[in-house]
């Protein structure tokens, strides 16, 4: 099992998962990874369950030594993941020994978060059905609070044949488009009649700036005022779901994120596609973004796409892990294979690409 | 501005790909609220959908699902079927007592109630502790309760200039609303009073003391039974007082 001693603790490096679902009646927040495509790939490669915890990292990663051995893989924007001051980069699993040293050596680009998976999960005490860690509330990951220099990272149990994977790559066609540049798409609804006509074409027509009051709560924009009917920006207070599209009276869209609260009274407009969701949190303020109206369908529709990609990444696993040690990468062909005491006929084709 | 309230045919809005909202009203309506539970209970107990939570509002129930293995149609479709509120049977709640300290350092704005009202701080602690509230919902922080029926002749305006710290435990009032915060935070409500139970237990089976639909009696303590009890609470000895309402 591994074991990381965290050196620096970056910029905002915290454990994160699926989230704290469940107790939203009870008015915690469901917290978890802010780009949940990403968490899930990464786990999905190192034959982690889909509820393991990783460290998700902002924009300047943690420096971190590694004590017990193990295999990682970072994942989401490429924040310059390297290993001993070799880069490795993203979406490519790496097998870490003892005395090696972790680190990031800053942005590659778009993108400011990522998820440093470990194979087993990294281990934390479950809160309310979840390692997440919720800061305001000081509940799960490390003490319910971000990493600092001195915390000792632990993973759980890896799933088997972990040292085979140092060097899988998870090819590009492999990881959903973050549509980086398209619009944002909205599904309408919720409080949309609150809205006028000419407030909705604004919305959709518009350009807004990603402000540095954006965190993990929500990401507020600023850019021209959506108007609402007389009704006004105030309603009893409602359910936040993910992504919702807040607009208050000042009329600048807030979108709610990870950490949002369960409850809260101003008009939504509707809510980000999945996918949206994934791309609205690797941009950093001062990028601009645009909206186009989305059905419910469409959300749906990537839902199941995500889960699609997550479901080959785990086989593209399979496929690397099943070669053998010494195996650079995938062959073609049919061959006899001994795992663990069982011998397997197996036909292979050969899907990864350099 | 016309009140909407629509028990009997909910409205269901989109919320995303994976939550709808049953919403029963626009204005916070007991009946509503009722309705609001009496859904919460039948899609809880239902085994055609996989439901992943339902969060009740004042009026509104988000019930959110996993849209990989069901559409939202089929989901308004379940919720439709449920048995309509009757008025009666949605009404049996759970029943919880909350000892608070009134005044002093507990409750340091107990004044300026008293000054808004008119009233002795006597007659403010009396006013407040009489009458049953009911838990619409929770929301805002973890285990925060939203109450509503409080003797509205102590409805205070919140403070000015918001407190930076509020001791978890804090009972205060805003405007026509009473509540207790469950954990430290900031907060411009005027404190009348203290609990010494904790609201919000992270790591208990039941994290949270109030849920949305009891009924919340107020109980005026003295500073050594506050002591008290505090002293129990801390080595988990102290069970609040919660029965079945009638």
């Amino acid at each position: 099992m591994m074991e990381l001693v965290v050196k620096k603790p970056g910029m905002l490096t915290s454990v994160q998962d699926l989230g704290r679902w469940g107790y939203q009646s009870s008015g915690v927040p469901v917290a978890g990874a802010m780009d949940l495509p990403a968490l899930r790939l990464g786990n999905a490669m190192l034959g982690n369950p889909q509820e393991a915890a990783a460290l998700e990292v902002t924009l300047i990663g943690p420096e971190l030594e590694v004590i017990g051995c193990g295999a990682a893989v970072f994942t989401g924007a490429d924040l310059g993941f390297s290993v001993n001051e070799r880069t490795v980069g993203s979406w490519r699993a790496v097998v870490l020994t003892k005395g090696d040293v972790v680190s990031f050596s800053g942005s590659k680009g778009e993108g400011c978060r990522g998820y440093l998976c470990l194979a087993g999960g990294v281990e934390a005490p479950v809160v309310m059905g979840s390692r997440s860690t919720y800061m305001r509330a000081k509940i799960g990951g490390i003490e319910g609070r971000a990493l600092k220099a001195g915390d000792v990272i632990n993973s759980g149990e890896p799933a088997p044949l972990w040292r085979r994977l140092d060097g899988f790559r998870l090819p590009e066609e492999a990881i959903p488009a973050y549509t980086a540049g398209e619009p944002l798409a909205i599904m309408t609804g919720l409080q949309e009649e609150a809205f006028t006509d000419k407030g909705k074409q604004v919305l959709f027509e518009s350009e807004y700036i990603v402000t540095a009051q954006s965190d993990r709560m929500g990401c507020r924009l600023e850019g021209p005022k959506v108007e609402h009917t007389e009704r006004g920006a105030d309603i009893v207070s409602d359910a936040i779901p993910l992504g919702a599209v807040q607009i208050p009276g000042h009329g600048m869209p807030i979108i709610m994120l990870a950490d949002r609260q369960t409850t809260g009274g101003y008009t939504k407009i509707g809510v980000l596609t999945p996918l949206s969701i994934a791309s609205l949190v690797q941009k950093v303020p001062g990028t601009k973004v645009r909206f186009r109206a989305a059905s419910v369908e469409e959300g749906a529709l990537e839902q199941r796409r995500i889960a699609a990609a997550v479901n080959r990444a785990g086989e593209l696993r399979l496929s690397y892990v099943s070669c053998g040690p010494g195996a650079a990468r995938p062959l073609s062909g049919s061959f006899r294979l001994t795992l663990e005491g069982k011998t397997y006929d197996i036909s292979c084709e050969e899907i990864l690409k350099e | 501005m016309s009140v909407a309230i629509y028990i009997d045919d909910p409205k269901y809005l989109n919320a995303g790909e994976s939550c709808v909202v049953a919403e029963f009203a626009d204005e916070i309506d007991r009946g509503a609220n009722d309705a609001v539970m009496n859904l919460k209970k039948h899609l809880l107990n239902q085994k055609n959908i996989p439901i992943v939570e339902c969060l009740p509002t004042y009026r509104s129930l988000a019930i959110y699902f996993d849209s990989t293995a069901v559409s939202a149609q089929e989901v308004i479709a379940e919720a439709r079927s449920a048995p309509k509120a009757a008025g009666e049977e949605a009404g049996a709640h759970m029943s919880i007592s909350i000892p608070v300290c009134y005044g002093g350092e507990y409750g340091p704005d107990i004044a300026n109630v008293a000054r808004h009202a008119g009233i002795s701080e006597e007659e403010v602690i009396k006013r407040h502790s009489a009458r049953t509230c009911h838990c619409y919902m929770i929301g805002f922080l973890p285990g925060f309760a939203y109450l509503g029926g409080m003797d509205e002749t102590i409805a205070t305006p919140r403070l000015a200039n918001p407190r930076t710290v509020i001791k978890g435990g804090s009972v205060g009032i805003a405007g026509k609303q009473t509540g207790i915060y469950p954990i430290d935070s900031p907060g411009g409500w005027q404190l009348i009073g203290r609990t010494p139970l904790r609201l919000f237990t992270p790591e208990a089976a039941r994290p949270t003391l109030i849920e949305a639909g009891y009924e919340v009696r107020f109980l005026p303590v003295t500073e050594e039974e506050y002591k008290k009890i505090a002293a129990e609470t801390a080595v988990g000895g102290y069970e609040a007082l919660i029965t079945e309402a009638k």
